[in-house]
């Protein structure tokens, strides 16, 4: 019987040649990343097990991401703390405020690749399966084991293959196809399972959108969303990654736990209601509903394709007087590429504002706080009573174009009608 | 290990941001968090909490974010464990690190009213609910019950460095 990726990439860092669903093993990690919020936890952890350094400083990143630049005393020492440990360990990577959202850095800046196994102090760590790594999210004790040992216990996760067939229609985005997906497989159907997404639509699919589609697997529970290494990811890592790395891809007989197929040649817009990521409708059952903010980024839909997509839309067009667009590129290179390209100025044409990239708005940090009452139409990805803000608010969670149309018209509305 | 409290009994779907807000995640001290332990769902409930409660949830507990500041504002709350049908994947995790215990008991979350007393008992894996009604816990795989007995990964890997 043969193996899926995530059990190949699981093998090879546990020094075994298979390994099985549900067995524990305890790997080598080659990349532990850290957002500001939780570095600081865990490297005071990582104290009290005894260690004063962390294991391999070539393997160590830290970012300031979540709330950059800083709003407060309290966050601001965090901050602090954050710079004094990269540099006293001498990280070969440290991000400050002027970079943007961890699951956009680490691919743009060439520190993923196909094989490896990284470790996130972030839950939407899952990303980085785009490009054929497992990546998964933990929290600061485990993460503090990590920074002072490299390693960390793992249960083997079964793995459901989710296979897409069918060309996206006009307006339709990676981000329907995941909120789709969410419906298809609720809240908890992947607790402590791999995702792995395959079949026609994700081969034609650029990273951009496999980025956005890995990024949604906790939503499902999932340890990690996976998608096989191929020539647009080679593409993608090319002047990127330096290091040698192997393209590791599931046996044709590898065991799933379950295969899910979705044909997407007529999927409609997708809306996830509150307060459930699962609770997805199409964008038909709630056009009209009312927006009192749109928001466009996060390190779901915060790339140039994302912003691209939602300028055509928006472009010569103003937002409605009843609604406010903010919109967060996901890193400074973004926010660069898309000033060039004229992105930028059509959103503040539009009556729109920029901020630079944080993850503040997605978490109710800062940066786009919902009122009591409030209404949200977010690409993020997490609409939880309470997320962005007051527990008496409301999330929609949507794609780039649904978002950029609601805003014209002030109400949820269809991106195919405008 | 024994454990005797008042139930609060939340549901299905506690997600990290019910247990802890987001915007608290700039604190650091345990005890700083403790006071905002469950308020996205419940905002007086770090002052009505006493020691040695257990937190009782329906499906998928604690799903969300990564945080451990939730199971870290529980455990400084006073609350004992949390009994739920099924827990997410990272909270199951990160409780288990910070020495909170996390078990899942089928059928917990209809049979328990907020209030009711709850008597867990780990060995024989039986919860008693008002004294009278008796439940099985899901057993534990070893490897979580040795990082309970010792009270989360911090201890444990002080003495097991070696097997590490």
């Amino acid at each position: 019987m043969g193996s899926t990726i995530s059990e190949k990439i699981f093998a090879e860092h546990a020094g075994l040649k298979k390994v099985e669903p549900g067995e524990i093993i305890k790997a080598n990690v080659d990349l532990a990343m850290s957002p500001e919020l939780t570095a600081i936890i865990a490297y005071k952890i990582m104290g009290e097990m005894g260690f004063s350094r962390v294991w391999d400083p070539k393997k160590v990143i830290f970012i300031i991401d979540h709330i950059a630049p800083s709003t407060n005393i309290q966050n601001a020492n965090l901050h602090k703390q954050c710079r004094d440990i990269a540099r006293k360990e001498g990280f070969e990577a440290f991000y400050d405020i002027n970079a943007g959202v961890c699951h956009q850095i680490l691919p743009e800046k060439g520190h993923v690749y196909p094989g490896m196994l990284l470790l996130g102090a972030d839950s939407h760590t899952c990303t980085h399966g785009a490009l054929g790594a497992f990546a998964t999210g933990i929290g600061s004790t485990d993460m503090a084991a990590v920074l002072g040992t490299g390693k960390l216990w793992f249960k083997v996760p079964e793995t459901i293959k989710v296979e897409v067939d069918g060309n996206l229609p006009r307006r339709i985005a990676p981000k329907d196809v995941i909120l789709r997906i969410a419906k298809e497989i609720g809240a908890d159907g992947a607790t402590y399972m791999a995702i792995e997404f395959t079949g026609r639509t994700i081969k034609a699919m650029n990273i951009a959108g496999r980025m956005t589609l890995c990024n949604m697997a906790i939503e499902m529970g999932a340890k990690t969303g996976i998608v096989e290494p191929d020539e647009t990811t080679l593409a993608y890592l090319k002047g990127r990654v330096k290091k040698n790395f192997q393209l590791v891809k599931s046996d044709s007989d590898a065991v799933y736990a379950r295969i899910v197929n979705l044909d997407v040649s007529e999927l409609a817009p997708q809306v996830a209601c509150p307060h459930a990521v699962d609770n997805v409708k199409s964008v038909t059952e709630v056009i009209g509903t009312r927006v009192d903010q749109v928001f466009i980024g996060s390190c779901t839909n915060g790339r140039l394709e994302d912003l691209d997509e939602a300028a055509t839309i928006l472009k010569g067009k103003k937002i409605n007087s009843s609604t406010i667009l903010q919109v967060t590129p996901a890193s400074i290179d973004i926010y660069k590429a898309a000033l060039k390209q004229g992105i930028i100025e059509t959103f503040l044409e539009a009556g729109g504002v920029v901020c630079n990239p944080s993850c503040g708005a997605c978490f109710g940090g800062n940066n786009g706080i919902l009122a009591s009452g409030e209404i949200g139409l977010t690409t993020s990805n997490r609409n939880f009573k309470g997320r962005q803000g007051s527990p008496d608010s409301y999330v929609y969670l949507c794609s780039p174009a649904t978002a950029a149309a609601s805003a014209i018209k002030g109400v949820i509305t269809d991106p195919r009608e405008v | 290990m024994s454990i005797k409290g008042k139930a609060w009994n939340f549901g299905d779907d506690v997600n990290t941001d019910f247990i802890l807000p987001g915007r608290y995640l700039e604190l650091t001290d345990p005890k700083k968090l403790a006071e905002h332990a469950m308020e996205g769902v419940d905002p007086s409930f770090a002052k009505k909490v006493e020691k040695g409660d257990v937190i009782i949830g329906g499906r998928n507990f604690g799903l969300g974010s990564s945080r451990e500041h939730a199971p870290t504002a529980l455990k400084y709350s006073g609350v004992e464990a949390v009994v739920a049908e099924s827990f997410a994947r990272i909270f199951y995790r990160n409780a288990f690190n910070v020495g909170l215990a996390a078990l899942e008991c089928p059928g917990i979350s209809g049979r328990v009213n907020t209030g009711d007393t709850i008597e867990i008992h780990l060995a024989e894996g039986i919860i008693s609910v008002r004294g009278e009604l008796r439940l099985k816990i899901t057993p534990l795989p070893e490897f979580m019950l040795i990082l309970l007995n010792e009270g989360g990964l911090v201890p444990y890997l002080r003495g097991h460095l070696k097997e590490w």
